[in-house]
């Protein structure tokens, strides 16, 4: 079978195999954030976890030629900045916010500054489960390579959803989250646990980035990250903090994110810089349908600045 | 007598000159004391790749601020940077976090720069106040946009307006590659040249643009319009309790839309003046990163119009400097950006220190 024989086909298909592909980071760092948000304080330097995360893995992957090994790395690098992240909101009178850009500065900025020698080697890649092999059209079998770490995720946003409901862990973080009071009285250390969680959130968001440099579109560079942290704290709003939400919400980010690639593969490349705005268009309208100015958003941690 | 003694308290007291200078000198002490810290931080940076810190520091200083030639270099930076300090801190006095002036500056530039080539042969003194005009209204409807839909509708203006600044810049390469394309610009992309009647020239005796004494008179007049008219005290109420500025009657939502549509009017006149001035037409490069570099000041400037200035002149003489001390020590392009952010993190830690130092209470200065 020819390649062009699909023609228009080939849109959906494109869409929906990138979607699973895009999704991945998205899946990873609103997982992440998540977890901190649940913990109630909101980390907005995920987006530089995600770009350091990115690097880390790649070099670590470059030098130990195990793509493995750059993934522990990127989730310890990410628990590192969000125990970074949850220490110095500990203290008082520090805006949780605006640290979070100032780390996403940092995260980049370390990246980009440690992550120069690595622009030009080739590391080794994560592998992928070739579902499609059943089918001999090109596009269905690259649409559905799918990799080891999306799985991964869902199994992730599966455990976590059953965590936060069924167990005392669960319950310890979502009193901290909803009553710094009420967490006190029952005798927690909300400001430590908040700094667990944002760590193992820091951790998430790590290997979003690995999947970015070491699979799809797996290779380093300065500009390998386009937002995509920051779409998916949006991302956790729009799925009401729960994990399930999260996994559809970042298949359909991820197919926003696949729809200007899509298009130019068919040959359609007027408006390129238009659709590839699309997943950011889509998260503003996303963020404008569900934010409300008079009542808290229903499902929000009632400790979250953000939603205050 | 009792009642007496209330009455005689203050001015028994008898304060001294030193007490109600006391809380100003803490908003100046700690932010240069942070900075210092931040500094040595990234000394450490430096020492642990085996660099010398104190070469880098002499270096940047040398290159920066060393010598006449290096302060006209600083200088024609300072521009887009004052405009993007001003348009984080005006918002961040009502409590906003607005961090999208890159896509400001862009869809400023770019909307001066169409003004500019429609216009034709106009006459200076038309064409460039309407370009202007165009270039910050621009810039104003984009944070505005951000500012109305956190008051209106409740989206969080942090994430809203980065996620303008990425639509912004999406949309000025959509046009600059697009319908505003001169096709005579072959590898990069750009609007058509301006003509040299609507050039922005240099100050007289100097290599720097006009745009520098606009973004200063801005900051001047920014500080007056917070500091001694009742717009900006109600904008200060509304940013310390916006429920007492709501239970006061004043009016909220105006000042929300109308100091984020300010502040986004002066990063759209940062990219008239890049348009103008720098580049003669609009094109990528006016997504520099100069409104990323804003967010610092206003945060080292504590949203304090006056100490914009010289936060930014001091970031201006770091990023004149980068190139030369990058290629001279041999350290990645990104130095700079991790020196900026290392600073930004230890001046936000060190928030938790006001209040801490009695030496800063206006009582430890009364005396008994």
């Amino acid at each position: 079978m020819n390649t062009s024989d699909i023609g228009l086909w080939g849109v959906p298909l494109a869409i929906l195999g990138g979607a699973v592909r895009v999704s991945t980071p998205f899946l990873y760092v609103s997982l992440g954030e998540v977890l901190t948000e649940r913990s109630g304080r909101i980390n907005l330097g995920l987006e530089g976890t995600l770009v350091f995360g990115a690097m880390a893995a790649y070099a670590v992957a470059f030098h130990s030629g195990s793509a493995w090994a750059g993934v522990a790395a990127a989730a310890l690098c990410g628990a590192g900045f969000g125990l970074l992240h949850g220490l110095i909101c500990s203290l008082p009178r520090v805006n949780d916010i605006a640290i979070g850009i100032a780390l996403m500065l940092l995260g980049t900025g370390l990246a980009f500054f440690y992550g120069t020698p690595y622009v030009q080697p080739v590391a080794p890649h994560l592998p992928a489960i070739p579902f499609g092999n059943w089918s001999n059209v090109p596009q269905v079998q690259a649409a559905l390579r799918v990799n080891v770490l999306f799985i991964a995720g869902i199994a992730l946003a599966l455990l976590m959803a059953w965590a936060l409901r069924a167990t005392r862990i669960g319950l310890m973080l979502r009193v901290v989250g909803d009553s710094t009071d009420a967490a006190r009285a029952m005798g927690l250390r909300p400001n430590r646990i908040r700094a667990l969680a944002t760590a193992a959130g820091g951790a998430f968001a790590g290997v979003g980035g690995a999947y970015l440099s070491l699979f799809y579109p797996g290779s380093w560079s300065e500009g390998i990250s386009s937002g995509q942290g920051l779409m998916a704290v949006a991302l956790v709003i729009f799925a009401r903090w729960s994990p399930i939400n999260c996994f559809w919400a970042a298949l359909l980010f991820g197919g926003a994110g696949a729809l200007g690639p899509a298009l130019q593969s068919v040959g359609i490349t007027q408006g390129y810089y238009l659709f590839y705005a699309a997943p950011y268009v889509l998260t503003l309208g996303v963020l404008i349908a569900t934010s409300s100015p008079t009542q808290a958003t229903a499902g929000a941690p009632g400790e979250l600045s953000i939603t205050k | 007598m009792a009642d007496q003694a209330v009455v005689m308290a203050p001015r028994a007291r008898g304060r001294d000159w030193r007490a109600p200078l006391a809380r100003r000198a803490e908003g100046i002490v700690i932010p240069i004391g942070a900075s210092a810290v931040g500094l040595a931080f990234f000394g450490l940076i430096l020492l642990a790749m085996g660099k010398s810190p104190v070469e880098f520091y002499q270096l940047v200083f040398k290159a920066g601020f060393g010598t006449a030639f290096s302060w006209q270099n600083t200088l024609s930076r300072a521009t887009p940077l004052l405009f993007a300090g001003l348009c984080v801190a005006l918002p961040a006095r009502l409590g906003l976090v607005v961090i999208g002036g890159e896509g400001a500056i862009c869809l400023g530039g770019t909307a001066a720069a169409a003004l500019g080539v429609a216009l034709g042969h106009a006459p200076s003194v038309i064409g460039l106040p309407l370009m202007a005009a165009a270039g910050a209204l621009a810039g104003a409807v984009w944070i505005g946009a951000v500012g109305a839909l956190r008051h209106w509708r409740g989206v969080n203006e942090t994430i809203s307006s980065l996620l303008m600044a990425y639509i912004g810049i999406a949309l000025m390469n959509q046009l600059v590659e697009g319908p505003l394309r001169d096709p005579a610009s072959l590898n990069k992309p750009s609007t058509a040249p301006l003509p040299p009647a609507l050039r922005v020239g240099d100050i007289p005796g100097m290599d720097v643009h006009w745009g520098l004494i606009v973004a200063l008179v801005a900051c001047v007049l920014c500080w007056v319009l917070m500091e001694r008219t009742t717009i900006g005290f109600a904008a200060r109420i509304a940013g310390d309790n916006v429920r007492a500025a709501q239970v006061q009657g004043l009016p909220v939502g105006r000042l929300i839309l109308g100091f984020t549509a300010l502040g986004g009017a002066f990063a759209g006149i940062a990219g008239f003046f890049e348009v103008t001035a720098v580049q003669g037409a609009a094109n990528a490069s006016l997504a520099a990163g100069y409104g990323y570099t804003g967010i610092l000041i206003a945060f080292l400037a504590r949203q304090n119009p006056l100490a914009v200035i010289p936060v930014a002149l001091l970031l201006a003489g770091f990023e004149a400097s980068s190139g030369l001390v990058q290629r001279h020590m041999d350290l990645p392009d990104a130095t700079i950006l991790v020196l900026k952010a290392v600073v930004f993190v230890v001046i936000l830690v060190s928030d938790t220190l006001y209040g801490r130092f009695r030496i800063f209470t206006p009582s430890r200065w009364s005396q008994p």
